[in-house]
């Protein structure tokens, strides 16, 4: 078996009294799309910035490419992992282009490979070019994730980790930016976590589910397995929720053409 | 142009000059050592209220109290840097003024950069960190630009703060728009007070003004913005220096006077004879009473004229009165043994502390003497001068006559002499070379007790100029020649509403009058 490209060992993280992780251990091999999912305060969101060192681990271990985060200093491991989140943090005194080309600047590239990476990414993520010299201010929340996106992939990371990265978008830029999304990380061969609320859109992007409450795995794999093997009705009502859902939509709007 | 303006304006370059170099040197260093506190205190939370609460409590100081603060403690500082390194440096002027006024300047900057950086939005701050960046780049590329324009509008206020305080730093010997304001008090030229003022108005308003324009331009990132407010403050600052490049060859003597009239006029005469010698002289005046001798044993500066009981009471801390030759020679024998100061001698008049009244009002009163102004006084006001009433003499006085007022209260002489004009107050602590006293119709009072030592006007030289044979060549015919009658008339010609003549002007005058 291929050697796994995130793996954590008994990772536990507290703030304060509270016990974020509580002993999770998991692999992620390279090409995986994981969901991690569960409902708040479950450390769904801990869990995923262990693995960048956005929050140190208090006891066990995390590996990435087989290295042993705790060794390697927090930003040389930070640039070779793309990062999203809700809030997006564009830098709101750098354009467009500036802001993608901010990690490749960090690890000191050469201007024209920056320029020639910038409008790459600005195509992959179906951004007008044109749209460079703008400031992030003037963009509409869609196409700033967007922007987000083509950040954390600037520096050609292996893996990107993501926190509820569409959840501030409405349904249907949301809807649009997962499966551009789905699609880039197929087509760069990517290893993707992301952190979701949403089951519908963990089911529909992902190939494996991972569920967690109150700081430990409850279960792990992919949905319709885990769906079929659960015991927990936890994990059940979580991963059951989105077809209650579309039944009670289906009462209320009438049966159409699905 | 009237001819005071024009006397008061021939002055503004060399004062604009020192005004804006110590403001931008204060303003430099304020920032220098406030930013790097500002980014200390917005990573730390335990350091960061101690931080402010000191800045603001130096901002609680009166400004004109923290620059005099300074001067002892550098004093102190330059002994020991004497003792240890051989060789100490000037407590006195540009060094106490600027330290004092940086620190003035440190609270809006570190207060605003501190705000401006805790201001930053925490998902920004997160990305900073997501993309891989160290704390140092974080703070460079994302911190500081983000908060710049906060941290500018801290700049401005400590810009205008600083030019402000500045005309405080005369009494310390430091040149600034304030030797208008001091010595315009002083001498009554409202014209100098006013052309201070508003020279140190117009030119906070022109930095503030500029240092906007920098703020405009981080705030709307305009790069052209932002040079041009930059290039108009360097422009500016350069212009402003220009008087004080090539015109630095170093005079020979710093003439010292301390901060009335009389003072000014003598180190007038002074300058004059240093002149008439062919040796280059510099004033410094506006020193307070216990500066002066300090920065002359210091060596700070070379000359200066005192009177031989404050220096008995002050310096050589004597309650006794032995009478007034005794007085004079102890004086000189101990002066030289402990600081190797040299008295070399009497300008020959008296300026004596002495409690006086109005003619009219001691005359209904009855009042001659300060035995009967004793029995009097808690029904009388007193007004006194800023520092008689902590001089030792004023304790003696009151000691000697049982002196109890109803109230006493302190004044710029100027407006002691209107106080007790206008009946504010009953009696003041007048000089008696004053020539208000004749013009005001003023009566001294007597001394029965001799509770007031003698003041003879004495002329005194620094250690290292003790065997200069050309200083005292220059002011050896000026001992024992100037009776007190030329002294008045010289000090009211300065001092009157109609007709004022300058300090200069005067000294010349008292120069001809004595046959120079």
């Amino acid at each position: 078996m291929a050697e796994p490209l995130i793996e954590l060992e008994d990772v536990e993280k507290r703030y304060g009294e509270h016990r974020a992780l509580a002993g999770v251990s998991l692999r992620v091999d390279a090409g995986e799309f994981v969901a991690l999912v569960g409902g708040s305060g479950s450390g769904k969101t801990t869990l995923l910035k262990t693995i960048n060192r956005l929050a140190a681990p208090g006891a066990g271990r995390v590996r990435v490419a087989g290295e042993d985060t705790g060794a390697i200093a927090a930003p040389v491991l930070r640039r070779k992992i793309g990062y999203v989140f809700q809030e997006i943090g564009l830098f709101p005194h750098l354009g467009v282009a500036e802001n993608i080309a901010i990690t490749p600047r960090l690890l000191g590239w050469d201007r024209g490979r920056i320029a020639a990476r910038v409008a790459e990414l600005m195509d992959l993520v179906d951004l007008p070019r044109a749209m460079g010299e703008r400031p992030p201010a003037a963009l509409s929340g869609g196409q700033r994730q967007r922007v987000g996106v083509a950040r954390a992939l600037a520096a050609q990371p292996a893996m990107v980790l993501m926190d509820e990265p569409f959840g501030a978008l409405d349904p249907l830029t949301r809807d649009a930016l997962g499966a551009d999304y789905r699609a880039l990380h197929d087509r760069l061969g990517l290893t993707t976590l992301m952190v979701t609320h949403d089951m519908a859109e963990a089911v529909l992007l992902a190939d494996r589910i991972v569920v967690l409450g109150e700081g430990r795995i409850l279960a792990d794999g992919a949905p319709a397995e885990v769906l079929a093997t659960t015991s927990d009705p936890r994990v059940r009502d979580l991963l059951e929720a989105p077809r209650r859902q579309a039944a009670r939509l289906q009462a209320r709007l009438g049966g159409g053409p699905a | 142009m009237s001819p005071r303006l024009s006397a008061s304006l021939a002055l503004l370059p060399n004062y604009l000059a020192w005004h804006v170099a110590l403001s931008a040197a204060a303003l430099a260093l304020g920032l220098a050592v406030s930013l790097p506190l500002a980014v200390w205190a917005s990573r730390s939370a335990r350091l960061r209220w101690p931080l402010t609460a000191f800045a603001s409590l130096i901002q609680t100081i009166p400004s004109l109290a923290l620059l005099a603060l300074f001067y002892p403690l550098l004093l102190a500082l330059s002994t020991l840097a004497r003792g240890v390194l051989g060789h100490g440096f000037s407590a006195l002027g540009f060094l106490p003024a600027l330290l004092a006024l940086s620190l003035y300047s440190m609270l809006p900057i570190l207060r605003n950069t501190t705000a401006g950086i805790l201001g930053v939005d925490a998902a920004v701050k997160e990305a900073a960190d997501g993309v891989g960046m160290t704390p140092g780049q974080r703070l460079r590329r994302v911190e500081l630009p983000l908060a710049a324009p906060v941290i500018m509008a801290g700049v401005r206020t400590a810009a205008v703060w600083t030019i402000g305080a500045a005309t405080l730093s005369t009494p310390v010997g430091q040149t600034s728009l304030g030797n208008y304001i001091f010595s315009g008090l002083q001498t009554e030229n409202w014209v100098d007070v006013l052309v201070g003022c508003a020279a140190s108005a117009a030119l906070a308003l022109a930095a503030d003004q500029l240092l906007g324009l920098v703020e405009a331009g981080v705030r709307r990132r305009s790069r052209a913005l932002t040079l041009a407010g930059a290039a108009g403050l360097a422009a500016g600052t350069v212009l402003a220096l220009l008087p004080l490049i090539g015109a630095r060859e170093r005079p020979a003597y710093v003439v010292g006077a301390k901060n009335f009239s009389e003072q000014y006029i003598l180190a007038a005469l002074i300058d004059d004879r240093l002149a008439a010698a062919g040796a280059r002289a510099q004033a410094k005046a506006d020193l307070g009473s216990a500066v002066a001798y300090r920065a002359l044993a210091a060596g700070e500066i070379d000359v200066y004229v005192d009177y031989s009981g404050t220096l008995w009471t002050n310096v050589l801390e004597r309650r006794d009165n032995p009478g007034r030759a005794q007085v004079l020679g102890q004086l000189t024998a101990e002066l030289k043994r402990r600081d190797g100061v040299t008295v070399l001698g009497s300008l020959g008049f008296e300026n004596a502390y002495a409690l006086a009244m109005r003619q009219d009002r001691a005359q209904a009163l009855g009042i001659a003497s300060l035995a009967d102004l004793a029995r009097q006084a808690p029904e009388l006001a007193f007004g006194a001068d800023l520092e008689f009433l902590s001089r030792p003499e004023w304790k003696a006085v009151a000691a000697a006559y049982g002196l109890r007022f109803r109230t006493q209260r302190s004044y710029q002489p100027t407006f002691m002499y209107r106080a007790l004009a206008g009946g504010d107050v009953d009696a003041i602590s007048a000089f008696s070379s004053d020539g208000r006293i004749a013009a005001n119709r003023l009566v001294v009072l007597s001394d029965p007790k001799d509770a007031i030592p003698p003041y003879d006007a004495v002329v005194l030289i620094s250690p290292r100029r003790a065997g200069d044979a050309r200083l005292r060549r220059a002011l050896e015919p000026l001992i024992g020649r100037v009776p007190v009658e030329a002294m008045r008339a010289a000090n009211y010609s300065v001092d009157r509403d109609q007709g004022k003549l300058t300090p200069a002007e005067a000294a010349k005058g008292l120069e001809r009058a004595l046959g120079f």
